[in-house]
């Protein structure tokens, strides 16, 4: 689950790594206000940002600095009225509903601080390079020395000899590698006391030397959360922190019937048992010369209500020209899809093409329970094998040359 | 011959009271493995529908029936503890089939197993593992078999013991993905390719047994005649195993990545599933693979007539 920037600095500010100060707003009037505050503080610089899960902000305009209560009341304007487009929105763009005003403290340098699962270690994994601000694939790939990886213990988590080594090696000097060391210190405790799969902060920055702070203050500047899914049942206030308006509508109907459904640009709609058969179905399709509309397991303990449903999604996604079924059943028992694709056929209707290929657990059932209702299911054809379905659907959708 | 698992293992289900539990405890059962009892905290002394005897703690279940496997089927959330329970009672394989464990939990008990170096754990989040029997009777999905061992949820029907196989081979098959297994275990018996042993290693990013080790087995296992593997988008294990693969396997291994057309930063219903940089894409792994030795499946209904090819075995042999 992915959470908002302005949430993910609540959540750092609470843990107590210090961020500039700011708010999250849903309107220019409140931008201006906060605005307001933030100059009247004596700030000289804000800086608004678009609160959406999709990255890309930066070069889409919808990070703006601003000089002046005007301007800010400016740029909140533009960012609340038309929709963000970058190329990780897709054309239609998203809306934006809310803004993080903040100071827009200056900067002396960044650096790049991450805590995620090393998967070839099994162990969470703090990533850190004095080169923040930039994007972290960029480093990794020119200048893959400039990256330090630093193993979390598994019951000990980071330990304060090794967050020392790490900010020492990125270059804080004086009282700024006590305030790196507690700001690493309790983001590692944070990420695996939250569960959390990714916390990211990009840049982490040192401010210029004031009356104040003459080694300058290290401050979290953006900060970006991502939390296992399958923990927060035991995070109730992380799980409340979801945004469902930041998630496809597809996607997220799928997921209340513990379907697993992604969406995607094709014409030709799949539903498929089991996660890796969906992807090599997606695959395969491809490989015929068609293009999936969307990614859909239907898992191993789906119920004929949830399988029926899925049919729903898949249906109501008017580019779909043409459905797959690819059923090997395991837990799954092929008889179940059989009669909730008769059902679906009975409800809906399949105005489209329609592949089935059913295989394992109780096929012989299935097989029969198909058969006896073919008359309901004019558009249906029954594949062989894997090889056979995808020929048979790509053919079924293929507009004639 | 097989690797990890064969028809004297004496196997255990955690969480047998559960209907999931329960369910492919019978199943097991049907195929022919020797199921010895189980395990639910609180119902010790109990026994299940098949009369099988359940025991409080997995230490009391090895003690009184001599079990050196087990099947997990416990929720989520008590999950990591019982794999680690397991290894302390002296279990050797430990099959976790539970899907949704939380990744912390996994590293910590991943942890915890590096006191038990004799434990080995396949998943969690997986189908399991299966030395498949002889078929004594039957067609398809009626058929009844003996001397196999099935720890999963898997069909048995679908998989094919060396013994039975007309071209006398037989292939050992590692997969991250559930149904995917199935389909390629179809693939190869169709094809009279029989099987040693099957294991699906789950699709989580932190799990027990991984391809390096399960090729090493059955490298070792004289028996196995070629290896399918089965990876998917995510990680770099694959990639890992191909550089291994090159340097110490002595026999074919047939490989397919799936995932080739799925979008970056999307999770595709594994937690592991899901493409982060250059290097874990469908295609960047197949390339690196193929770079090893490795017979790349380009289409996922290849993978049987790839390792057909690998082995010799004439499409005339097609049941």
């Amino acid at each position: 689950m992915k959470i908002h920037e302005y949430q993910a600095r609540q959540l750092l500010a609470d843990a107590g790594v210090p961020v500039p100060s700011g708010a999250m707003v849903e309107s220019v009037d409140a931008a201006v206000a906060e605005a307001k505050k933030i100059f009247d503080g004596g700030a000289t610089l804000a800086v608004i940002k678009a609160q959406v899960h999709a990255g890309g902000r930066g070069k889409a305009g919808f990070v703006k600095l601003v000089k002046s209560v005007d301007e800010a009341k400016k740029a909140a304007e533009f960012m609340l009225t038309n929709r963000m487009v970058s190329p990780q929105t897709g054309a239609e763009g998203l809306a934006v509903r809310r803004l993080l005003i903040a100071d827009g403290v200056d900067i002396d340098r960044e650096f790049y601080l991450a805590i995620t699962v090393d998967r070839a270690r099994n162990t969470n994994t703090m990533i850190a390079s004095a080169e923040g601000g930039v994007e972290i694939e960029t480093v990794a790939e020119e200048n893959p020395d400039a990256i330090i990886k630093t193993p979390l213990h598994p019951e000990r988590g980071l330990e304060p000899y090794a967050a020392r080594a790490v900010a020492f090696k990125l270059g804080f000097e004086g009282k700024q590698v006590g305030q790196a060391v507690a700001i690493m210190m309790r983001l590692a405790k944070l990420f695996t006391e939250t569960d959390a799969s990714l916390v990211e902060i990009n840049p982490l920055i040192v401010t210029p030397p004031s009356e104040g702070h003459p080694n300058g203050r290290v401050l979290a500047i953006d900060a970006k959360f991502n939390f296992d899914d399958n923990a927060l049942f035991r995070h109730k206030a992380i799980a409340a922190l979801f945004d469902p308006s930041e998630e496809n509508p597809s996607e997220l109907r799928a997921k209340e019937h513990e379907l697993s459904y992604v969406d995607l640009d094709g014409n030709i709609g799949c539903l498929v048992n089991g996660a890796g058969l969906a992807m090599s179905t997606m695959d395969i399709i491809k490989l015929h010369g068609g293009e999936p509309a969307n990614f859909l397991d239907v898992g191993g303990s789906a119920t004929e209500e949830a399988v029926r449903e899925a049919f729903d999604i898949i249906l109501a996604d008017d580019r779909v020209q043409g459905v797959l079924v690819n059923i090997f059943g395991g837990i799954m028992q092929c008889d179940k899809i059989a009669r909730a694709i008769v059902a679906a056929a009975k409800e809906v209707g399949f105005s489209v093409p329609l592949v089935v290929r059913l295989e394992g657990t109780n096929v012989g059932a299935a097989r029969t329970i198909l058969e006896e209702a073919r008359r309901d299911i004019p558009t249906m054809v029954t594949a062989t094998d894997l090889a056979d379905a995808a020929r048979k659907v790509c053919a079924a959708v293929a507009v004639p040359a | 011959m097989s690797i990890l698992v064969d028809e004297t293992t004496k196997v255990i289900c955690q969480g047998i009271t559960g209907s999931a539990g329960a369910f492919h405890t019978k199943g097991c059962l049907d195929y022919g493995t020797k199921m010895v009892g189980g395990v639910t905290p609180g119902k010790g002394g109990q026994k299940d529908a098949n009369g099988l005897p359940i025991f409080d703690t997995v230490a009391d279940a090895v003690s009184a029936t001599g079990a050196t496997a087990t099947m997990i089927f416990v929720p989520p959330p008590f999950a990591a503890d019982s794999i680690v329970e397991a290894a302390a009672a002296g279990i050797d394989v430990i099959c976790a089939i539970t899907e949704g464990i939380p990744t912390q939990d996994m590293i910590r008990a991943k942890a915890a197993l590096a006191d038990f170096p004799k434990a080995n754990l396949i998943g969690p989040n997986c189908p399991g593992v299966i030395t498949p029997g002889r078929r004594v009777s039957g067609e398809g999905s009626e058929a009844r078999f003996e001397d196999g061992c099935k720890i999963g949820i898997m069909p048995g029907y679908i998989h094919l013991a060396q013994e039975d196989a007309t071209s006398g081979k037989a292939v050992g098959i590692i997969s991250r993905s559930g149904t995917l297994t199935y389909e390629a275990v179809w693939q190869c018996s169709s094809l009279e390719i029989g099987q040693t042993t099957c294991i699906g290693i789950g699709g989580d990013p932190v799990k027990g047994l991984n391809f390096i080790e399960l090729l090493d087995l059955f490298n070792d296992d004289p028996d196995t005649d070629g290896v399918v593997m089965i990876g998917e988008i995510g990680g770099s294990d694959e990639t890992e195993a191909g550089h291994w693969i090159k340097d110490n396997m002595r026999k074919p291994v047939v490989a397919f990545i799936a995932g080739r057309t799925a979008p970056p930063g999307k999770r595709m219903g594994h937690a592991g599933a899901i493409i982060g940089g250059a290097d874990d894409t469908a295609q960047a792994k197949m390339e690196a693979l193929s770079a090893c030795g490795v017979r790349v499946s380009e289409s996922p209904a290849d993978l049987g007539t790839t390792m057909a090819d690998a082995l010799g075995v004439p499409a005339a042999a097609m049941a």
